[in-house]
């Protein structure tokens, strides 16, 4: 068969991303520009605004670097959610547009399955159990009867979000978390928070407002361990029984916060327990990037899977378990 | 002393206990998390297991009965449970047992509530189903509360359960529980089902906005 390329674009957050793939899973180019708040967390139109002027700019780099011109692309695949409204309006549209362009087929990709692809693509693990966490996102979750199944997820904000918010508090500038995890090295004496388990799920919320209650109170690098630990805690307990639970061979972390050495270190810990294999998705394909947006655009397009440009809708909470996934059937 | 089950977070072990025939629950040291933090939740989880498994037997709803607490070595031990987990016999059951077996669950998870507890992982493989009777077992994230909040999440955990480990027949065993739950919590269920899909809602991306 002769190869195939797919450009996938993605922009469901901060990050505006443009990636190509071929369809033997080589990563071709994976360009981004992220926008970087003045002050505070994500302002979604200022984000959107940032994509739509780097747009065209790292869509022509990722050509350039993939050293292909436009009509020789096979498909654009775009992330048409789970995100912030605007940013993804912004990405949709530029997708939809070179689609129309290229009179080539559009394809719909959900964020979370696209990371969780691109983690099976490059550590060439088939059927693991799979610990997504980001800004945005908290799921443990594992592919079961053609769907990736949620075993354990946030009931309010997701990990990054809580330790990029505490990371503000605290006056540490942008990326947070390893500044925050810098400081918690000094740290000497536990502080007790709290730590909220229910069932497979973890709540982030109520710790995130004490540990920015007390910070007036303590030592910060006391406080910081004292968050790092029960945070990175609570996500190990339900990942360690999700992992019991699915008996899953292995564990794969993905996501921006999977780039974090200590959580790093705690779960090959868990699945060292359990006899399972570890794997991290290597730190460029961690975060939020189109690359994982064209491959599994790629995998979805091998299923037939694609979207008519007039109806193809941004899904603000298109969840994770409502994605059918053929190709792993 | 036989090794019966390594769990996420205890092992169990079969043993005899002054005669009896009994399970050791050893919740065990994880050395990935601060010492501090993993001593707290060890003995506070098992003293509440401890406390609240008593408690659900004086509700009406079938437990271990407890033998004996350790709680420097966070154990406990209890009396054994000949039976099979719900987890098990799901794929092997019709609808009508289905919504029978549910409906029992149900009932029992009023009967808590109704009593101020809450269970706070309500998973198919914490049931054991032993003859006609059916055992909950693990109660060591469970709480004392009214709290409408703490009930919804324990629903919602339950539901969440099934659509993830038993998305087949999940539809007719929730129903079936929603029943059984119902008859016992008479018009209180109302409110807890508006909070049950607040809270789903909650959760970050679920259609339908918040």
């Amino acid at each position: 068969m002769r190869k195939l390329y797919v450009m996938g674009i993605e922009s469901t957050a901060h990050t505006f991303g443009c990636g190509i793939v071929s369809s033997n899973g080589e990563i071709l180019s994976n360009l981004r520009s992220e926008y970087i708040p003045s002050s505070g967390g994500i302002h979604p139109r200022e984000a959107s605004q940032h994509h739509a002027s780097k747009a065209s700019t790292t869509i022509k780099q990722s050509l350039d670097v993939a050293g292909l011109k436009l009509n020789e692309l096979g498909a654009v695949a775009i992330s048409l959610g789970p995100g912030l409204g605007p940013c993804l309006r912004t990405g949709a549209t530029v997708a939809r547009a070179i689609a129309l362009m290229i009179k080539k087929p559009l394809i719909p990709v959900n964020h979370c399955v696209a990371h969780i692809e691109i983690g099976r693509l490059v550590t060439k693990e088939d059927d693991p159990l799979v610990a997504y966490v980001s800004g945005g996102n908290t799921i443990v979750s594992a592919y079961s009867d053609g769907r990736y199944r949620v075993f354990g997820e946030t009931l309010d904000i997701a990990l990054g979000n809580c330790l990029d918010a505490f990371a503000r508090s605290l006056g540490l500038s942008h990326p947070g978390v390893p500044k925050l995890e810098a400081l918690a090295e000094g740290g000497k004496n536990f502080i007790p928070l709290p730590y909220v388990v229910k069932g497979q799920d973890v709540s982030y919320s109520g710790l995130l407002t004490m540990a920015t209650r007390k910070i007036p109170e303590v030592n910060p690098s006391d406080l910081s361990m004292s968050l790092l630990e029960v945070a990175y805690g609570m996500l190990a307990e339900v990942v360690e029984r999700a992992l019991a639970h699915t008996e899953k061979p292995s564990l794969l972390l993905t996501g921006g916060v999977a780039r974090s050495p200590r959580l790093q270190r705690i779960l090959k810990a868990v699945c060292d327990e359990h006899s399972a294999r570890f794997y991290v998705v290597p730190p460029d394909l961690a975060g939020d990037n189109g690359a994982m947006i064209a491959w599994t655009g790629y995998l979805a397009l091998r299923e037939g899977i694609s979207v008519p440009v007039d109806s193809s809708y941004i899904r603000q909470r298109w969840r994770l378990d409502e994605v059918e996934v053929p190709w792993r059937r | 002393m036989t090794l019966i089950k390594k769990g996420a977070e205890a092992e169990l072990y079969r043993m005899t206990w002054m005669g009896r025939d009994s399970v050791l629950k050893r919740r065990i040291k994880k050395l990935y998390r601060n010492p501090d933090l993993d001593l707290y939740i060890r003995t506070t989880r098992t003293s509440l297991e401890a406390k609240l498994l008593s408690e659900a037997r004086r509700l009406g709803v079938p437990t271990p009965i407890v033998y004996s607490v350790d709680l420097k070595n966070a154990e406990i031990i209890m009396s054994f449970i000949p039976g099979s987990p719900l987890k098990k016999i799901i794929p092997k059951m019709d609808r009508e047992s289905l919504h029978e077996t549910f409906s029992l669950v149900g009932s029992l998870v009023g009967r808590l509530h109704k009593g101020g507890i809450v269970h706070g992982d309500l998973t198919t493989s914490n049931m054991i189903l032993k003859d006609d009777a059916l055992f909950l077992i693990d109660f060591g994230l469970g709480d004392h509360t009214f709290d409408l909040e703490a009930r919804g999440v324990d629903i919602h955990l339950m539901r969440r359960a099934l659509e993830s480990s038993h998305h087949e027949v999940s539809k007719w065993a929730y129903e079936g529980f929603i029943s059984g739950y119902g008859e016992i919590m008479g018009d209180e269920i109302k409110d807890i089902l508006k909070r049950v899909s607040e809270i789903r809602r909650r959760g970050r991306y679920v259609e339908g906005g918040r």
